[in-house]
């Protein structure tokens, strides 16, 4: 099986993406709910990942 | 004097109503979706969880095995495993085939243990979603 190398950023993007499409499938009750939530969970994982990496890096100082 | 009103239960469901879809959830993600006739989410189900999991293998990421010790070894072992037990076939077909990867320092493969173990976390809510189906309580 080939090695997989990923940056932090991409690994996270990829985490983001596949959690979202569950999250999506598995709440609410109709398709387009679903879709909404899946882009909401989608949008708060990135902006978490970008949040966090900033509030790292001034914490580093 | 004020009475308590008594909350009403949901009225429970027959074990073979609801076990077929949960065990086949747990065996193929998404496979309770398809018993139930959901095929459009089984499939998304089936490719994000499958997705996930490979890539987990392919970033080499750790399998953990049920050690017991103090507390949080416990937690994180244990809890680990089920997490990776809950991958259902992914998993079983992973140890059978000799997948042995050790313990090792690296973003990468620490990525990776936490994709084996998510994708395992995200078959267990689509089998409640199939459960919940299964019962009549969600379409």
């Amino acid at each position: 099986m080939p090695k997989m190398n990923l940056s932090h950023f991409e690994a996270a993007l990829l985490f983001s993406i596949f959690t979202s499409v569950v999250m999506g499938v598995v709440t609410k009750n109709n398709d387009r709910d679903r879709l909404h939530y899946g882009i909401y969970t989608f949008a708060c994982f990135i902006i978490a990942l970008f949040g966090l990496g900033w509030l790292m890096y001034f914490g580093h100082g | 004097m004020a009475v308590k009103e008594k909350e009403e239960k949901p009225p429970s469901v027959p074990v073979g109503a609801w076990a077929p879809a949960v065990a086949l959830g747990w065996l193929i993600p998404g496979g309770g979706h398809f018993l139930l006739k959901r095929t459009g989410r089984g499939v998304l189900l089936l490719l994000a969880i499958t997705s996930m999991f490979v890539c987990g293998l392919m970033m080499r990421g750790y399998m953990f095995q049920p050690q017991t010790g103090d507390l949080l070894t416990t937690l994180i072992n244990v809890g680990g495993f089920i997490g990776d037990l809950a991958g259902g076939i992914l998993y079983l077909l992973t140890v059978w085939l000799g997948y042995s990867q050790v313990d090792v320092a690296g973003h990468v493969h620490d990525y990776g243990t936490k994709f084996l173990v998510v994708a395992g976390l995200l078959n267990i809510l689509a089998m409640v979603d199939a459960f919940e189906i299964a019962a009549g309580r969600k379409d």
